[in-house]
């Protein structure tokens, strides 16, 4: 008994309070979203929104990881769930005669897209993390682009000698029980619905994990340190490209696995679902949640992904009061004095029959 | 010979020029182990580019730096500390976002065998290591006074303490040579005391070569027992602190004529 006493106490150590209170708000969402559906509570509409926002959340805990942790703006996190997403409606195409179990298919291509677009992070990351400055995020945009019109014309289809690509029109010379997996600008069709709910909230666990071992690490003070103070990073011996690649290849890799959940939430997706826009939604959630704060990631993405749905009774005017309430929650967290009232907020809500203990980390 | 009579750092000839002008040029020094050195001269002499190349953050344009017997002329700012010289700066670089503790142990950052899968899923070797390096690093912040406030954020730190921590984060990376760039910039001269004490003590403890920057003549004179006046980019003298206090030259340049 007494072990497990001391288990929930440094579950809620001031070190590892914010860690448990993430993983908390995740567990406790999905079962009261599972009690819904089945005492059947849930809209269709917010059912159909389940899958997209684990997604979402994915993405966007990697891009924290990237921008708020490591200080690295990166606007390109759209074209890494692009490869994600497209990688995996080829994975699962293609393995449907061979693989019957949905499942199955689905963590493989969730695997496939994380590696793939991590691939594609370190080999954009190699050039850029060296220099210092902004170029990330100029790279990372025009990289998102680049791979959203390079889909747009690109025809894949799979027959018994393996994979066909053609960037030329009805050219894949499919043979016999071959079928097209991807049409250029009509982008995947036909893709066989294996995404589910509760995958999502596991690769939502999954990625917190992974993000949050590797903050608190060696790896993840020298990220830190890196961000704080590059030349003094330097002298105490952190290899700062090295170290920012990291970061930014973990992000990459999350929003792989986060594309190839969403892609194969669709029977049709299109490659321009994946813009500029999409990228700057999610830098959205993980600048409304607070840089660097992996628990303000999530709430912000589930309430900005359902604001504008619960607004849709006020028709035209919702966008214009979604922007309100974007505008004034920036500008409240910037306030000093509302900053204040939020840290009494919190002081006084906190547990303080707690012993001091001196540990860091563990 | 004694291990003493080998230099730790031999700089040969030493120059850098940033575009035509000569910022430093023919400078030569030795620091032999457990010694303490001053670099001393009027403002814009170059003795911060000095330390700047020691460290590689300028490659030299020629000359050589050799340490602990060996040829730098290809290493980085990172090999550079590997092969042990840690540094502090003059303007304090500090990671001021993280806390006290985090950034002694990112001065360890080297020294961690664990890697990144036995971090996320935090494997055996992973707990030991980090059990080791917060007693190392408790340690350290003893040495330096600094083990009360080690969950404070370093920014927040008074700024005496910030050059401490400073000092000790360097120590983190365990070198063989400590270099300190105006360890007592805006110190009272009490600080300034204690500090000295530090030096010594550290000098004394983990058995390194230092070498410093500084201008609080007090100081110098106190605890170095060589000391090299830079001016110009170009080496005035060299001497124990009573022949540089003796020495007309090093009068001049700080008097004038």
């Amino acid at each position: 008994m007494k072990t497990e006493n001391n288990f929930f106490k440094k579950l809620f150590a001031k070190n590892y309070r914010s860690r448990t209170i993430s993983f908390l708000i995740i567990i406790v969402g999905y079962i009261v979203v599972e009690a819904l559906m089945m005492s059947g509570n849930l809209s269709s509409m917010f059912q159909s929104l389940l899958v997209p926002v684990t997604c979402y959340i994915v993405a966007a805990i990697g891009l924290n990881l990237n921008v708020g942790v490591s200080g690295e703006l990166n606007l390109g996190q759209a074209g890494f769930m692009c490869i994600g997403a497209f990688s995996g409606v080829c994975v699962s195409g293609a393995l449907a005669p061979f693989i019957s179990n949905g499942i199955v298919r689905l963590l493989m291509a969730i695997v496939v897209g994380a590696v793939l677009a991590a691939l594609f992070g370190m080999i954009i990351g190699i050039p850029v993390l060296k220099l210092q400055g902004d170029y990330l995020a100029i790279v990372t945009l025009a990289f998102g682009e680049i791979v959203k019109s390079l889909i747009n014309n690109m025809y894949i289809g799979f027959d018994s000698e393996g994979f066909q690509f053609s960037f030329v029109d009805n050219n894949l010379h499919l043979g016999p029980g071959g079928k097209a997996l991807i049409n250029g600008p009509m982008g995947a069709t036909g893709t066989e619905r294996i995404s589910t709910f509760t995958i999502g909230v596991l690769l939502i666990l999954a990625a917190l994990f992974i993000v949050y071992n590797l903050m608190y690490s060696r790896s993840g003070r020298a990220i830190m340190a890196c961000r704080d103070n590059r030349i003094a990073a330097e002298s105490v011996g952190i290899h700062v490209a090295n170290t920012k690649m990291l970061a930014f290849v973990v992000s990459a890799s999350l929003a792989g696995a986060a594309g190839a959940l969403y892609g194969l939430n669709y029977s049709t997706l299109v490659p321009s679902k994946f813009g500029f826009n999409l990228s700057i939604l999610i830098l959205v959630y993980v600048v409304l949640g607070g840089l660097g704060n992996m628990t303000g990631t999530i709430i912000s993405t589930i309430v900005l992904v359902l604001l504008p749905e619960l607004l849709r009774g006020l028709a035209d005017y919702r966008m214009i009061i979604y922007a309100v309430i974007l505008i004034i929650t920036m500008i409240l967290t910037n306030n000093e004095k509302f900053r204040g009232w939020m840290a009494k907020l919190k002081d006084s809500l906190s547990f303080k029959k707690q012993p001091k203990e001196v540990e860091a980390h563990e | 010979m004694s291990e003493n009579k080998t230099p730790v750092l031999e700089v040969i000839d030493l120059g850098i020029d940033f575009g035509g002008l000569t910022a430093v040029n023919d400078f030569n020094m030795k620091v032999f182990n457990e010694e303490i050195v001053g670099l001393i001269g009027p403002n814009g002499a170059g003795k911060t580019t000095v330390f700047n190349m020691l460290t590689k953050v300028y490659q030299p344009t020629r000359g050589s730096i050799k340490f602990l017997g060996q040829d730098t002329s290809k290493m980085t700012v990172v090999d550079m500390n590997k092969a042990g010289i840690a540094r502090t700066f003059q303007n304090i670089r500090l990671f001021s976002n993280l806390s006290v503790i985090d950034n002694v142990k990112i001065g360890m950052h080297n020294s961690i065998s664990y890697n990144n899968v036995d971090a996320i899923f935090r494997l055996k070797k992973f707990h030991d290591e980090e059990n080791r390096i917060q007693n190392e690093a408790m340690e350290l912040l003893k040495i330096f006074e600094l083990d009360d406030k080690a969950e404070i954020i370093a920014g927040n730190l008074p700024y005496g303490a910030q050059r401490r921590l400073e000092i000790a984060r360097a120590m983190a990376t365990n070198p063989k040579l400590l270099l300190l760039d105006e360890p007592a910039a805006g110190m009272n001269p009490q600080e300034t005391q204690e500090l000295m004490t530090m030096i010594r003590f550290v000098r004394d403890h983990f058995k390194i070569a230092v070498l410093l920057i500084e201008h609080d003549m007090k100081l110098v004179m106190g605890i170095c027992e060589r000391i090299t006046v830079l001016n110009y980019g170009m080496m005035l003298a060299e001497g124990t602190p009573e022949e540089i206090q003796a020495n007309p030259h090093v009068i001049k340049a700080y008097l004038g004529e």
